[in-house]
């Protein structure tokens, strides 16, 4: 199958987002990068992977949209050499770090070869990822002990001095560590270093099957459950070529949406009280935890885990949940509404949101900004309206767009899209099907691949899934959207005084544990 | 400024009764039962350390502090620093890279450095285990006090951990005439 304007020879990837792969020289990776990113495409994702138990040498992926939908493209590395795209994608430069320290591919012209994953855990000449690793160690290590230096950027002149935050902070937040250069109160550079929550997210996947899969693909960012453990059965539905019956789908839907408009109450709130208005998180707490009650009345689990299934769902709704979820759609609409209009007047608080953390949607256009914080900078991009999978074909997804790209665009967007979801989650139920919850998803076979992609609600989550002998998994790559957007912070913040912070990056709210892996 | 006032009137309080200890979660004793109660004096205070969670386990922490649960009203109190809490929350698997961190946040505590672990993965390590990455449940590393299963365990769970964890320390000892 050929695509115009790419000199290459495709396979479609059967499943619910279409899909193509081709296997590409190192001539071509770099080429067919720059023309995807010439044509307005971007990157979704890049990922290392050793074949040398079926007898291959080591490879780089990576998934690339453009216009007609989305591509994987395959490097075979047989020295652990491949060309750097990272001038083209700057996104790319943290992924192909993270394929070093986990493969020991490296990408040749790189401007940035620090370790990105690797802290001290492992030895810089061990690679976790690697078939032949065979690195289970002692509960408690020694190595990990000790402190590595990780050589920051510094930044010389006259009144600058650094300020080192993390990993662990003052609140009830995630661990990674903040490196700011200032001069009096004012941001000159901030760089990031995350990689504290590295468990082996990865490395865990290739010891399970289809099924026991679907459980950690559920825990690897847990407000984001339900996307995770969509796109995973997704993945898995697309190696085995099983097709989830359409209430499995709808009831996803209605999921989905609810994990988008619980995560976005909570945010609000958040964002209130960090811009002093604890009325706010007060409001928006007692809106969701209401939420989160009827999830464990109707599924049985307050945040939604472990109810999506490869091959379907493991839930269902009754008449009576129905009418439930209803009066829950507008009593939330209403409490809402009447909390956006006082958000919307009150002084203090516009005064902190407006011009606060401001991405340009240039600069957000040449980093590749996605989710929600890349539609607050004018990045339109939103796969439930323009790659829709089922059912969303059918339920015309209005999405929600600024351009301002500062701290109030992205309290605007989870305000629309919050509405937007009640909207939808209405016509879902209007007109959820009748029918099976679930199908027998047939045994993989070895070398099977399958990808999944779905719009959760920080953005889209992207999953990569080769079947091995036995049904089990040979190797899975889930990708976390703050991928793109963690490097956006540190632009967001500069130029600002420090004691924004808190306030910028509770408002794109990245997962530290989806891309630390 | 209307809408807000009129908003928190309608509102009202939100806040439930509050939880029985749970004695049946309590993981070790013995270590406790030297301590006094007066070494609170009737406040506590709580930091919380993840040291590798999926972050599901943080949303139910920061539940505990809204107006349902309001810990707050117990007298119950997050603060920024180690060196002023009674009492570590610890969430997650504890991953590698987080070993030293959490060590050192466990030796800056004053005594009685009471540790609640929190979640499956807190208790045991979880869906994760213990890999080259992670050195699986929070007692692998420091000592753990009371240990609450559950993935998450909801905010009443965690309340009834720490509530127990006082307890704990409460019952041995006296009270001073
Ligand atoms: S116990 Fe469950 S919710 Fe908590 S960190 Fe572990 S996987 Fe996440």
């Amino acid at each position: 199958m050929k695509i115009e304007g790419y000199n290459l020879d495709f396979f479609g990837i059967p499943g619910a987002v279409p899909a193509l792969h081709a296997t590409v020289d190192a001539a071509q990776w770099r080429e067919t990068c720059r023309r995807a990113a010439f044509d307005g495409g971007r990157l979704v994702a890049l990922w290392g992977c050793d074949d040398s138990d079926i007898g291959k040498g080591p490879a780089v992926h990576a998934a690339l949209l453009v216009r007609p939908g989305l591509m994987v493209i395959t490097l075979p590395v047989a020295d652990g050499r491949y060309p750097d795209v990272s001038d083209i994608f700057p996104a790319a430069g943290r992924m192909q770090r993270a394929a070093c320290d986990l493969f020991g591919l490296v990408a040749e012209g790189a401007t940035d070869a620090r370790p990105w994953l690797r802290h001290a855990a492992w030895p810089e000449d061990a690679f976790p990822l690697r078939k032949d690793f065979s690195g289970h160690q002692s509960p408690v290590s020694g190595r990990s002990g000790e402190a590595d230096d990780y050589p920051f950027v510094q930044v010389g002149g006259d009144g600058v001095h650094e300020i080192a935050v993390g990993p662990v902070h003052a609140g009830t937040i995630e661990p990674g560590h903040f490196r700011f250069s200032v001069v009096g109160e004012r941001v000159l550079r901030l760089e990031e270093r995350l990689g504290y929550k590295h468990k082996g997210i990865e490395k865990r996947f290739e010891q399970m099957d289809l099924l026991q899969g679907a459980r950690l693909a559920g825990r690897i960012s847990g407000d984001s459950t339900v996307a995770y453990a969509w796109a995973y059965a997704m993945a898995a539905e697309s190696a085995t070529g099983a097709t989830p019956p359409p209430r499995a789908l709808w009831l996803r839907a209605l999921l989905l949406e609810r994990e988008r408009i619980a995560n976005h109450l909570g945010d609000l709130g958040f964002l209130g009280n960090d811009a002093g208005l604890a009325f706010g998180l007060a409001q928006f707490s007692c809106l969701k935890e209401d939420m989160l009650r009827l999830n464990h009345a109707l599924f049985g689990h307050r945040y939604l885990m472990d109810v999506v299934m490869p091959g379907g769902a493991a839930c269902d709704i009754s008449a009576d949940d129905i009418g439930r979820m209803r009066s829950e759609c507008d009593a939330l609409e209403q409490s809402v509404a009447l909390l956006k209009g006082i958000y919307d007047e009150h002084p203090g608080l516009q005064d902190r949101f407006i011009a606060c953390g401001r991405v340009a949607p240039e600069l957000a256009a040449k980093l590749g900004l996605i989710g929600l914080a890349g539609r607050a900078s004018g990045q339109a991009w939103d796969l439930r309206a323009e790659y829709p999978c089922a059912p969303y074909g059918e339920l015309e997804v209005r999405m929600a767009t600024h351009r301002n790209g500062d701290v109030a665009a992205r309290v605007t967007v989870r305000f629309e899209e919050v509405f937007e979801s009640l909207r939808l989650t209405r016509l879902i139920l209007d007109r959820m099907p009748l029918g099976e919850l679930s199908l027998p998803v047939p045994p993989a076979a070895a070398g099977a691949f399958g990808i999944g992609w779905v719009e959760g609600w920080r953005g889209e989550v992207f999953v990569a899934l080769e079947a091995g002998p036995g049904g089990r998994i040979r190797r899975l790559h889930p990708h976390d959207p703050s991928w793109q957007n963690w490097p956006l912070v540190e632009h967001a913040v500069l130029g600002n005084i420090v004691p924004d912070f808190p306030l910028i990056n509770k408002s794109f709210n990245l997962s530290y544990s989806g891309q630390d892996l | 400024m209307f809408q807000l006032l009129k908003q928190i009137v309608k509102t009202g309080i939100k806040t439930e009764a509050y939880p029985q200890a749970d004695e049946a979660l309590r993981a070790v004793a013995q270590r406790l039962q030297s301590e006094v109660l007066k070494n609170f004096s009737g406040a506590l205070t709580i930091r919380h350390v993840d040291a590798g969670s999926c972050n599901g386990c943080e949303l139910e922490i920061n539940a505990l502090n809204h107006p349902y649960y309001n810990l707050e009203g117990l007298g119950i109190k997050f603060v920024a620093s180690p060196r002023h809490a009674d009492l570590l929350l610890v969430t997650g698997p504890v991953s590698r890279h987080m070993e030293t961190a959490l060590k050192r946040t466990y030796e800056a505590m004053p005594e009685p450095k009471l540790v609640v672990a929190i979640g499956d993965c807190g208790c045991t390590g979880g869906i994760f285990g213990e890999s080259y990455a992670s050195c699986g449940k929070v007692s692998n590393v420091i000592p753990v006090d009371v240990a609450v299963p559950g993935c998450p365990p909801p905010p009443f769970a965690i309340m009834q951990g720490i509530l127990t964890a006082l307890n704990a320390r409460r019952t041995p000892v006296p009270r001073e005439p």
